[in-house]
């Protein structure tokens, strides 16, 4: 998809002598020196000495700011600015119930016009309700669980302005790379950048954040995750009960779901590996504990820990345990996603479908996410699912994570 | 010509409303009468039929009548000011042109409109002044309500904040104007419509010389130099001056104190 670098609009009338006046000449310099873009939508130009012109003008700022300074500026010259309408609200008739043609969020920035004036929405979210404070003319999205009975939100189209997203600042870096998956990318030349980012982000300076499915240790991958984790270049990670147990398995027991991580073997009584673990880690009360105690010492979840790097570990139905982390309620464990995604800068999703998808969900189109997976239906789904501003890979999660790393070390 | 006059019995300079008015600046009372009175008799003599309406006490730049509306016919359309020092003159206004007979259209409303202070005549056409007191909304809406077409000028100096103290018709051909008054755009206008326009300098300028009335061939005003009294004989007009230093400390020279009606 293709982005526009221009955001705000608005339309201007002008009418009366402007011609004579060079009233009409004025504006377009006005509108060019004070760096926004204009398009003619009609004129129309007195034919004889007493008939008055007309000229209808669209313009374009890259900020509200601006327009309302543009605006300010073109109204003392005589344009009127052709109003927009009001929101429509209505209120939710029942909790976790939006109310009848509700409007609902992509994960752009929003807009709202209330009172004349725009507001914009506090934060971006997709397949969202947009709440409104009446009294405050406050905007944030909300979903379907947030939804309580009485509350006021946008129905209908009027009223709602959705700002396209601009060229991201790194587009040389991705300029490349588009959302279609194809195995027949040069993987090197992807990955590069994404190290780069990682270093960029690094030790504060940005907040990135892993989204990782169990593949990531039945390649064998999960020592260079744990790699990433220890050296400051991973800030949150979200996964699941299985993307656990199976690294603090290989943690414990050297396997993966019973294969031997070494020598790909399957080991006697393997299967029963993971749930040992599981066991274990419940015993002990928590993750965190194991660690504490000297019980875990290798692998993903324990990197977490020693560099305080926050996880969530949202659950599902064919979860053995769960770990005593995992969040089964699925509302909460989004919820608490949600909270955790805030100020994130990057988000790469390593080989899960699910919690990606998820994780997209949640997030405002201008943070860049890079998927890589298998499954080339893995990552279309994803782009699909309207995060568009994913660009993925098709490849092998552990050549990834193995790549990425030797591209880190290398500087 | 018929024109309105109000005598300075209340003036004075009791706020502060445009960069010439100073409240350090007394008036002087006296002086201020003669001058009007000097005025008043020259524009007699050179043939003007004059109305007096009486200031009001609270109103000390009532004397300014140019201000008070524009008058076409016998419809008079009156002003909102820009200043809250000076909207108690709006009533003041209307009541005398209603008491005479006019027909008051508020064509500004909700606007604000200085009258012939911002809007003067020009062939068939108005020229009209925005920006520090009149709106050009409001300009609009005179002129359409007076079926006529609208030059709009925007003004760019404080010290000339109406169209009258920088652009002065003297007939269908000549018009006397300050360019640094106005902006590239409002010259370019100027010298378009105008065929010979004439351009005042700074000097002059400041001295109120595009604040005057012509009346026949004579043009009344403040003061002018040399240079510009050349250049209008040459037009054919004499230059008669009449002092107006008092009404200057309060932004105004001989067109200020004057309404066409």
């Amino acid at each position: 998809m293709k982005t526009k670098s221009t955001r705000f609009s608005e339309t201007v009338l002008l009418h009366g002598h402007i011609i004579d006046s060079l009233t009409f000449s004025k504006v377009l310099d006005r509108i060019m020196e004070e760096g926004a873009r204009f398009t003619i939508k009609d004129i129309r130009v007195g034919q004889r000495k007493y008939e008055q012109s007309r000229a209808s003008l669209a313009i374009e700022t890259d900020s509200q700011k601006k327009m309302d300074a543009l605006l300010k500026n073109l109204r003392n010259l005589g344009a009127e600015v052709m109003e927009k309408e009001d929101v429509q609200l209505a209120r939710a008739p029942m909790n976790g119930v939006f109310p009848e043609g509700f409007y609902t969020t992509t994960n752009l920035e929003t807009w709202i016009r209330i009172r004349g004036q725009w507001k914009k929405m506090t934060r971006e979210e997709m397949d969202a309700g947009i709440r409104v404070n009446p009294r405050t003319g406050s905007a944030e999205p909300v979903r379907f669980a947030g939804v309580r009975k009485g509350d006021s939100f946008v129905v209908g189209q009027r009223g709602v302005k959705v700002v396209p997203l601009e060229r991201p600042r790194d587009g040389v870096l991705f300029e490349f790379m588009t959302s279609d998956a194809s195995t027949e990318k040069p993987k090197v030349a992807f990955i590069r950048p994404i190290a780069e980012l990682l270093r960029k982000y690094r030790n504060g300076k940005g907040k990135v954040c892993i989204v990782a499915g169990p593949a990531i240790i039945h390649t064998g991958a999960h020592h260079d995750l744990s790699w990433l984790i220890q050296n400051g270049y991973v800030h949150l990670l979200f996964a699941g009960n299985a993307l656990a147990t199976h690294d603090m398995e290989a943690a414990l027991y050297g396997t993966s779901l019973g294969m031997s991580l070494e020598s790909g073997a399957v080991t006697h009584g393997g299967h029963e590996h993971h749930l040992r673990a599981i066991n274990l880690i419940r015993r002990l009360g928590s993750i965190r504990a194991a660690v504490q105690r000297g019980k875990l010492r290798s692998g993903i979840m324990a990197a977490c820990v020693r560099k305080k790097v926050p996880f969530v570990l949202a659950g599902s139905i064919r979860d053995d345990g769960p770990l005593p982390e995992v969040i089964t309620d699925v509302t909460k464990a989004q919820q608490l996603m949600r909270e955790h995604l805030k100020g994130v800068d990057f988000v790469l999703m390593l080989a899960t479908t699910l919690h990606s998808v998820a994780t997209g969900n949640l997030l405002p189109a201008r943070v860049r996410t890079v998927c890589v997976d298998m499954n080339p239906s893995a990552v279309t789904k994803l782009s699909d699912r309207g995060t568009w501003q994913s660009t993925s890979l098709v490849t092998d999660i552990g050549y990834f994570l193995r790549e990425l790393r030797s591209q880190l070390q290398r500087k | 010509m018929k024109l309105l006059m109000c005598a300075p019995r209340h003036y004075a300079i009791q706020y502060e409303i445009n960069p010439w008015m100073k409240i350090q600046n007394r008036v002087q009372h006296g002086l201020a009468e003669a001058q009007w009175l000097q005025l008043y008799k020259t524009l007699q003599t050179l043939g003007a039929d004059i109305s007096l309406i009486p200031q009001k006490k609270s109103c000390p730049d009532m004397v300014f009548t140019a201000n008070g509306g524009i008058v076409e016919g016998k419809t008079f359309i009156p002003s909102h000011f820009r200043y809250k020092q000076r909207r108690g003159e709006e009533s003041a206004f209307i009541r005398f042109f209603r008491e005479q007979g006019f027909t008051i259209r508020d064509a500004a409303r909700g606007l604000y409109f200085e009258g012939e202070g911002d809007m003067l005549h020009y062939q068939d056409m108005l020229f009209g002044g925005f920006r520090y007191r009149s709106e050009i909304g409001a300009l609009q809406s005179v002129s359409d309500s007076l079926g006529r077409r609208l030059v709009s000028l925007e003004l760019s100096r404080p010290h000339f904040y109406h169209l009258d103290t920088c652009f002065l018709p003297l007939d269908d051909r000549s018009a006397l104007y300050y360019p640094d008054a106005f902006d590239s755009y409002g010259r370019k206008a100027i010298q378009t419509f105008v065929q010979n326009p004439i351009a005042v300098s700074r000097e002059d300028a400041y001295r109120f010389a595009c604040n005057g009335l012509r009346l026949g061939h004579t043009v009344v005003l403040n003061q002018a130099s040399r240079g510009l009294k050349s250049r209008l004989s040459k037009l054919g007009y004499k230059i008669l001056e009449s002092p107006t230093s008092e009404f200057m400390k309060g932004g105004g020279s001989v067109k200020c104190l004057l309404l066409t009606l």
